[in-house]
């Protein structure tokens, strides 16, 4: 739909990044990272950096690996039966596929918001409310209250539901949903969010919410963002990244890789002639 | 195909009035394929209807037969009888009663001695002395007479005595039940115009019947006999369910404390952490074989391994209860497999995101929106069980056992067994509605797990 606009190369971008200090430290890094599904090789061996308080948007065809990817960040691959990942991704300079390391450590610190709004069908409250618990991060009721309550605030939902925490978290709409995931995700503290296309099934509101949402998280969060917009890539990122075909063929700062791709095929998927 | 040929060709001019013809003659088509379609619709309608039509006929058919034949069943034919607890006749000791300084053996043997000679008093005559009163020719054919109530009262007259002997030297009319021959006379079960040859009770018996009847001594009465006895071959009238009900009963308590803890956590291992490979592909094929074995097979099975092998007990709940858990392990099994997997791989995502661990997802998201499907599964898999016969023939339960059994371990049948058993007794005329006065009593139970597994599933679906 937005491809054939890009042409002329319309795009906003968000100007305060540009003063912005480049970024302090390395929050996780990939090297040479493959995943193979049984025998196919869907990721042939990238190299990425994501800094700290830095979004960085992947993009790129389906069927390119940018989901597959992400979800090396957190091992949500180690979910799939078939899936095998290799190579080194350190987290604070950690390997995080060390047998040391816990996997559900992993995951309080790497948080994910997924494509599809997935509430558990509990109450609000409890919706965001499980990962605290889960982890033992609070000692008592009030501080379990607090922290329901900023994370919601912090994903811009808490004056929809303050007073309906008890109701459904499957009874909102999706843009709510999608909030709702957000704000449970933030609940355990991570320090960086993976984000799956998270506004692929919400409408233009709804989507220019959470946008709007990852522009104020990112003060406090390292995040990753897959998404199949450009426009939205040229809003909310500091670094874009361009997949195809499983390989990383292209990372650089979203104005550069809009205005100035590097590589041939970057700009043909830009300019909309394929993808 | 012409014309469209033709339009490429020329589509600086397309031509009107072919296009109007086209779209007119495409109009036409769509209208006449639309009439058939609609029939299509409507026959189809139509044969769905008269399939649902024509299997509510058939379960009518069956809760309209088994219910007019089985409910006269429950109500009994009754003598109204003048008991006089005769001294002469009740000549036995004081009841003992513990002293003290008597050790519980010594009393015990003591309280046994005493049984004993209670046993030895001849209710009978008590019974014809009190028959006597309504019809006094009945002392000079004593054969006759006893025939009109069912053997099995004088073991009541005895219970009485023995719980209270105060009641010795009083007398009260007491409803005793009659004869199943009686009872059969009075329902007119039996064609009253066969001659002597043919007809169980005599002439005479079969005049007093009508006399007393008419006279209302015998009379049909609720009789809770059909719940409370168990069965009986000596004294008819009073064979009951109770032995068969509580062997069944046990049976199912066995199965859903074996099968459901164990099938469900089978199918959540298998479903969720047992890693897909040859050896689980070849368990997943293999119950679902499992599931498709005739039951009768599983009796063989238990025969051989827990009564040869085992050394367990014939006949007893406890066995049934094993072989029936093995025959419903594979239907909840299947049907918890079939509940988790139909539980959105978003919901696993969600929490395995937010950093629980594998089991944490399943125990505290998969498995809760699972819990109705399970539920449903289970409970079906027990009702299933409960309706089973062909094994538990195998492992000796379908003897005639005429005592409630106590524990799991003792002799017992089932209620399935015990309506084979009912419907095979000579004496049909009687039997008949007994058979199906047991499979009314099977059916309840049956209804009534079911509804408890649909107020079940509702309870937990409407959380959310």
């Amino acid at each position: 739909m937005e491809q054939p606009t890009m042409g002329a190369m319309q795009m906003t971008f968000d100007d305060k990044k540009e003063s912005k200090p480049a970024s302090g430290a390395i929050k996780m890094s990939a090297r040479d990272v493959k995943v193979f599904y049984g025998d196919a090789e869907a990721i042939h061996g990238v190299n990425m950096d994501l800094y700290e308080n830095e979004v960085v948007a992947f993009i790129g065809p389906s069927g390119c690996g940018k989901s597959t990817f992400l979800r090396c960040f957190n091992r949500m691959n180690d979910t799939i039966d078939i899936a095998r990942v290799t190579g080194e991704i350190l987290l604070d300079g950690q390997d995080i596929h060390d047998k040391k390391l816990d996997v559900v450590q992993l995951r309080a610190q790497v948080g994910m918001v997924f494509q599809k709004p997935n509430p558990f069908p509990k109450s609000i409250y409890e919706n965001i409310a499980y990962g605290p618990r889960l982890h033992g991060l609070v000692d008592n009721k009030s501080d379990l209250d607090e922290i329901v309550e900023t994370s919601l605030q912090r994903a811009g939902l808490w004056k929809e539901v303050k007073d309906r925490l008890d109701s459904p978290g499957t009874g909102l709409s999706g843009g709510q949903q999608q909030r709702l995931c957000i704000a449970r995700a933030i609940a355990v503290s991570p320090e960086v969010i993976l984000m799956d296309e998270p506004c692929s099934a919400l409408d233009p509101i709804a989507t220019s919410i959470i946008e709007e949402l990852i522009d104020e998280l990112k003060g406090s969060f390292t995040i990753a963002i897959v998404t199949h917009n450009m426009q939205q890539a040229a809003r909310v990122s500091d670094k874009t990244a361009f997949f195809h075909l499983g390989d990383l063929v292209e990372i650089n700062a979203t104005r550069e890789i809009f205005t100035n791709p590097q590589d041939s095929r970057t700009e043909d998927y830009i300019t909309g002639r394929f993808g | 195909m012409n014309m469209e040929a033709s339009n490429t060709e020329s589509t600086s001019l397309p031509d009107q009035t072919d296009l109007a013809k086209k779209r007119d003659l495409m109009q036409q088509r769509v209208s006449r394929s639309l009439k058939r379609r609609h029939n299509q619709e409507t026959r189809f309608k139509l044969m769905g209807m008269a399939a649902v039509g024509t299997a509510l006929a058939f379960v009518l058919l069956l809760f309209v037969t088994i219910l007019s034949k089985g409910l006269p069943a429950f109500w009994q034919a009754h003598i109204s009888l003048e008991i006089y607890f005769d001294e002469e006749i009740i000549q036995i000791d004081e009841k003992p009663v513990r002293m003290v300084n008597e050790s519980e053996a010594a009393f015990n043997q003591r309280m046994l001695a005493w049984q004993t000679q209670l046993g030895f008093v001849n209710f009978n005559r008590i019974i014809l002395d009190a028959i006597s009163k309504e019809i006094p020719e009945a002392r000079d054919y004593q054969r006759d007479a006893m025939r009109l109530v069912t053997s099995g009262e004088r073991f009541g007259l005895r219970n009485m005595v023995q719980e209270d002997p105060s009641i010795i030297g009083t007398s009260q009319r007491l409803w005793l039940l009659a004869d199943a021959n009686v009872d059969v006379w009075m329902k007119g079960n039996i064609n009253r115009e066969l001659g002597d040859a043919q007809q169980q009770l005599s002439a005479r018996t079969r005049d007093w019947v009508d006399e007393l009847e008419a006279k209302g001594v015998l009379k049909n009465r609720f009789s809770t006999a059909l719940f409370m006895n168990p069965d009986s071959r000596s004294s008819l009238a009073s064979a009951g369910l109770a032995g068969a009900f509580v062997g069944s009963l046990m049976m199912m308590l066995i199965v859903m404390f074996l099968a459901v803890p164990i099938g469900v956590a089978s199918a959540i291992y298998l479903e969720e952490f047992a890693p897909k490979n040859k050896l689980t592909d070849l368990i997943e094929v293999n119950i679902n074989n499992l599931a498709a074995v005739p039951s009768i097979v599983f009796g063989l099975l238990g025969a051989s391994v827990f009564i040869l092998w085992f050394k367990m007990p014939l006949s007893a709940p406890i066995v049934g209860g094993l072989v029936l858990t093995l025959m419903t392990l594979p239907t909840v099994i299947i049907a918890t497999r079939s509940t988790l997997k139909a539980i959105p791989p978003s919901i696993r995502s969600a929490a395995l995101g937010i950093g629980a661990s594998k089991v944490q997802a399943v125990f505290h998201h998969v498995l809760p929106l699972a819990i109705p499907g399970i539920l449903t599964g289970s409970i079906l898999g027990i009702a299933q069980a409960l309706g089973e016969t062909a094994p538990l023939l195998l492992i000796g339960m379908s003897s005639f056992v005429a005592s409630v059994p106590g524990t799991p371990f003792e002799q017992s049948t089932a209620l399935p067994v015990q309506i084979y058993l009912w419907q095979g007794n000579e004496l049909r005329n009687f039997f008949e509605a007994r058979t199906s006065a047991a499979i009314i009593v099977l059916l309840a139970l049956m209804i009534s797990l079911n509804a408890v597994a649909i107020w079940l599933r509702k309870h937990f679906e409407t959380r959310w």
